[in-house]
């Protein structure tokens, strides 16, 4: 048996992430308590060299190696970039939080960055066993996390919920796969597609009814609806800082996960799907938006808009052109640098043993801390998709190109539910600015990283508002 | 070919049998006992497919090892059969009306013709299962097998944290110091006066 | 189809000639036990039934025929007479792949290894299963220690035993006897001395043998998984427990002192000397070497505590048989003389 070495070289911020990782978890074992936040700086310094790893090895082309399993293309890069940041962004956010909350710090950076691994993985696989693997090693320790605070009963709530949910999800997304096995015989994305499409496969049943498997898998990572029950959930009883990580940077690697799957190996039967993800776009849309306006709780009510903003992006699906895959991806960057800011602002603002997640909490926020009453109102704006935030340009780039794809009805149901959206958004920037806080006192944030991260994340809707071309190019050129 | 027919017929109706009762029995211990026999069943249906890597390992790691700490955990469970079952039967209609719409639409799709089928060709005699399988785990699959590595230690790393938060009350012995402990640090010799 | 049968039939003659030894090598395991532990503490051991007291285990085996077979109330009857079956069976199972002589092996599979990996695993099941169906809570504990302990144990024999693959290249066990040829110092216990070590610490938890006898802790916990059996039950159980020791030593001397090879092949004068005596006679004077230092062990040492049995597993025998696996690696791929030419 002759046996040929892979090509490594794609997979080196991979490969950098999982050994400074182990890094991580054995220094925090040997270091002296002198210094203190070792393991965060190392954590750091692992997603910057991972960014700039993968800047630095950008496939123009795409590379497939490991006998098929990984492919390094653009929306790969593209991904992982935005994984990394975002992660990034999390940690700054988190640092003092877990520190406050007394959560066991070393494991928490460890397995954010297992988690940051399986994203990347996941983004880059294309071989089935790579998504089912990638996919794991995202949500496992996940569950972990969301469960970190054990006298919390919310929290384990939440973990069991999600637990259960997402291994059921897993099991049906790996049932679905092994249809697919069955009827192609093959597990390489590519080889799969190809099989799909041609002509002896066409109708066969066995690959429909893979499909259904897979498709109902990808939309319960998603969190869409019918398959969104965990969502609200696991964002209220989830520690605000796992919350911020499952609301950012976990959804890019769901993004991922349905550029593999949906994109990639059913390119071909989209016809068939396309009516299916209308049914759920309109739910999701429907239902997020609705039922996000009798919500008190602030996480509950981001929790219902982030399934009302995976029914805008399904839209981009739906269209099923490049530019419409290419503004579904857009719209998930501009929603996860939103998701990042609401989610971080929450976890500054909250104080030791003291959570900020009512939106009660953030009354007189302007006159308490008008900065970050700024900045809440710009994500706000953003998410209600006013102009000229990015969230304006997103929706509208979703909608564009579902009317090219001559689904006008569609792009004007989603206006309306759009229209409807606005109003829980500007009720909490009306909470921050004309209500009057129980407690006047002023809120002081300590730390200048924290402080100019936040600024950076949420200045950055606005710029990426006015001058979105770039980006929005970049993720069109992902599906050319 | 016979005897190997009803091998198979024997094990996988018993194989069958065992995984309802795993469902249906009440206790939840008999529940994994059963389990524990389905995977019996199952490694020799493996068996008769010449995978006897497979089918060891699976009775290695999940017999030996997987069920017998899941037999622990349920053992020390108390759990209160009585209100199990009455619940258990409230869902009983939905229930099956959910299986038997499933099971029907599986088996109209998982029909053999939706497959492309293979002919099945018997293992020559000097082959080795353990050696085939270790060239493509290590070289075709080496990507995923090493990524399934990274799973479970992710998952040790998550299952420690959550059980291991160091309890102040907990009464811990420190090794270190007990091995260093010589008869000086137990004994006190004390001289006293006698008695007159 | 009669052909099917005379092997059957066959295969059956040849179990029972397996099985009859082993049994009686049972039951005079128990009376060697007791003779040489009583010599160690000077005392004289079992001397009334028959000369030298040979007829001890006999008289022993009838009185525990004729008595009374209790059930505990509110036990599981089945599991309660399942569970010593369950412990008996495996321990005889693992024999069909053991080679005795060079042509003598019942079954000359290809992953021997693996099925005695399979077989020395479940035989936990009968402890575990005795231990709950018992309803005592004695008997309970003694299940739960005896399966942490065996499930701890177990990773670090497997290591021990990846070694022995990797330095024979076949999970055949005949094929890793014959990897060991060329004289005693060809035997694997040289080069994977630590596995070694590692494999028969192990091999002595895994029997529940003392000092690691956590199961039974007469001191703690009355007579563990056992204490409500009386009669044949009981009397099964005993037999496991010795039938166990018998086949771990017996694998020690397979996988590390070259099973039923001549510790002379290679000397000069001694290789012709020897060279009439029959492969299955080594075989056996290996295995008892083992089976004495069980006793050897009973008679010295205390009972370790729970937590240091844990620790000794986990801590101190897996690490070992990590870095020696790679030790090995690199010897293998050196070709270190004269064991990996």
């Amino acid at each position: 048996m002759t046996f040929q070495l892979p090509n490594f070289i794609p997979a080196i911020p991979e490969m950098f992430l999982f050994v400074m990782t182990m890094l991580v978890l054995l220094v925090e074992l040997f270091h002296s308590p002198r210094f203190k936040n070792l393991g965060y700086y190392l954590a750091q310094l692992t997603l910057l060299g991972a960014l700039i790893l993968t800047i630095k090895f950008y496939a123009f082309q795409s590379v497939v190696t490991f006998h098929g399993s990984y492919i390094l293309d653009h929306a790969a890069c593209l991904l992982k970039i935005f994984i990394f940041a975002s992660s990034f962004f999390v940690l700054i956010y988190t640092k003092d939080y877990i520190k406050e909350n007394h959560l066991p710090q070393t494991e928490y950076y460890v397995l954010t960055l297992l988690i940051v691994l399986g994203m990347s993985v996941l983004v880059s696989a294309y071989s089935m066993i790579t998504v089912y693997l990638g996919l794991e090693l995202l949500s496992l320790p996940l569950y972990a996390m969301i469960a970190f605070k054990r006298d919390s009963g919310l929290c384990a709530e939440a973990a069991m919920k999600y637990f259960i949910m997402g291994a059921v999800a897993s099991g049906i997304l790996l049932y679905g796969i092994s249809m697919l096995y069955g009827a192609t015989q093959s597990l390489v994305i590519s080889a799969v597609a190809e099989k799909i499409a041609s002509a002896s496969l066409a109708n066969n049943l066995l690959i429909t009814f893979g499909l259904v498997f897979v498709f109902a898998g990808v939309m319960f990572k998603l969190g869409a609806v019918p398959f969104h029950m965990w969502v609200p959930d696991v964002y209220q009883g989830s520690p605000n800082a796992v919350t911020l990580f499952i609301a950012s940077a976990t959804k890019l690697a769901a993004f991922g996960l349905t550029v593999r799957l949906l994109i990639d190996t059913f390119h071909v039967l989209h016809p068939i799907w396309q009516h299916v993800a209308m049914v759920i776009a309109i739910l999701s849309m429907g239902i997020g938006n609705f039922v996000a306006i009798i919500q008190t709780n602030f996480k509950r009510m981001l929790a219902y808009s982030s399934i009302a903003h995976m029914g805008y992006l399904l839209l981009g699906l739906i269209a099923g052109t490049e530019a419409g895959y290419g503004a579904a991806m857009f719209y998930m960057v501009i929603y996860v640098i939103m998701s990042l800011g609401a989610f971080g602002l929450l976890v500054i603002l909250s104080r030791s043993g003291y959570e900020v997640e009512n939106i009660s909490d953030l009354k007189g926020l302007h006159t308490r801390n008008p900065w970050l009453a700024f900045l809440m109102l710009l994500v706000m704006f953003s998410m209600a998709g006013i102009p000229p935030s990015a969230g304006f340009f997103a929706k509208i780039s979703v909608l564009e190109a579902l009317v090219s794809a001559h689904l006008v009805w569609l792009a004007a149901l989603a206006l309306i539910f759009a229209i409807i959206g606005v109003y829980y958004y500007i009720r909490v920037v009306k909470t921050m600015y004309f209500d009057t806080a129980e407690d006047e006192s002023k809120i002081v944030i300590y730390g200048v990283g924290k402080q100019v991260a936040i600024s950076v994340n949420c200045l950055s809707v606005l710029a990426l508002g006015i001058l979105p071309t770039g980006l929005f190019n970049l993720c069109i050129l992902a599906f050319k | 070919m016979l005897i190997e027919q009803i091998v198979f017929i024997a094990f996988s109706l018993m194989l069958i049998f065992a995984a309802i009762m795993v469902v249906c029995s009440k206790n939840a211990v008999t529940s994994a006992l059963y389990l524990v026999y389905a995977f019996f069943n199952s490694a020799v249906l493996w068996m008769l497919m010449q995978a006897e890597f497979l089918s060891l390992v699976l009775i290695f790691v999940y017999v030996g090892a997987v069920m017998t700490l899941f037999l622990f955990v349920v053992m020390m469970l108390n759990i209160n059969i009585e209100n199990l079952r009455r619940s258990r039967m409230k869902y009983l209609p939905i229930g099956i009306l959910m299986t038997a719409l499933i099971v029907g639409i599986v088996i109209y799709v998982v029909m053999p013709e939706h497959y492309i089928s293979l002919t099945p060709v018997k293992a020559t005699e000097h082959y080795s299962n353990i050696s085939s399988l270790g060239m493509v785990l290590y070289t075709h699959y080496l990507y995923p097998f090493e990524l399934a590595a990274v799973l479970l230690l992710a998952a040790i790393i998550g299952a420690i944290s959550l059980t291991h938060v160091g309890n102040p009350k907990r009464k811990v012995q420190n090794i270190n110091k007990q091995i260093q402990a010589n008869k000086q640090s137990r004994l006190r010799i004390i001289k006293m006066p006698s008695e007159k | 189809m009669f052909d099917a049968i005379i092997a059957l039939v066959w295969i059956v003659i040849k179990i029972v000639i397996i099985l009859v030894p082993l049994l009686i090598a049972v039951a005079y395991l128990t009376y060697a036990e007791r003779k040489v532990i009583g010599y160690m503490q000077c005392r004289v051991g079992p001397n009334r039934v028959g000369i030298f007291g040979l007829g001890q285990p006999i008289a022993d085996a009838v009185k525990l025929f004729l008595k009374e077979t209790i059930d505990p109330t509110a036990a599981n009857k089945f599991l309660f007479m399942l569970a010593p079956v369950l412990s008996l069976m495996p321990a005889l199972a693992a024999w069909a792949v053991i080679p005795f002589n060079n042509s003598w092996v019942l079954a000359n599979v290809n992953a021997g290894v693996l099925y005695l990996l399979a077989m020395t695993s479940i035989g936990v099941y009968g402890i575990l299963i005795a231990g709950w169906a018992s309803n005592s809570k004695y008997a309970f504990l003694g299940a739960l220690r005896s399966a942490a302990q065996v499930v701890s144990y177990e990773i670090a024999m497997g290591f021990a035993l990846v070694g022995v693959l990797m330095a024979a290249g076949s999970a055949n066990l005949q094929t890793i006897i014959h990897s060991q040829q060329g004289g005693i110092w060809h035997w694997f216990f040289i080069p994977l001395f630590p596995l070694f070590l590692v494999y028969w610490i192990s091999g002595v938890a895994e029997t529940n043998r003392l000092p690691f006898d956590m199961a039974e802790g007469e001191s703690e916990i009355v007579a563990g998984f056992h204490v409500e059996y009386s009669g044949m039950g009981f009397a099964v159980f005993f037999l496991a427990e010795y039938a166990n020791m018998i086949l771990i030593s017996a694998l020690v001397s397979i996988f590390f002192l070259g099973g039923w090879l001549s510790p002379f092949d290679g000397i000069p004068y001694l290789s012709n000397l020897f060279a009439w005596v029959p492969g299955i006679i080594w075989f056996i004077a290996k295995t008892f070497i083992f089976l004495l230092l069980f006793l050897w062990l009973r008679a010295t040492f205390p009972r370790y505590r729970y937590d240091q049995i844990m620790r000794l597993g986990w801590k101190v025998l897996i690490p070992v048989t990590i870095v020696w696996i790679f030790v090995v690696g690199f010897a293998i791929e050196f070709h270190l003389s004269p064991w990996f030419n």
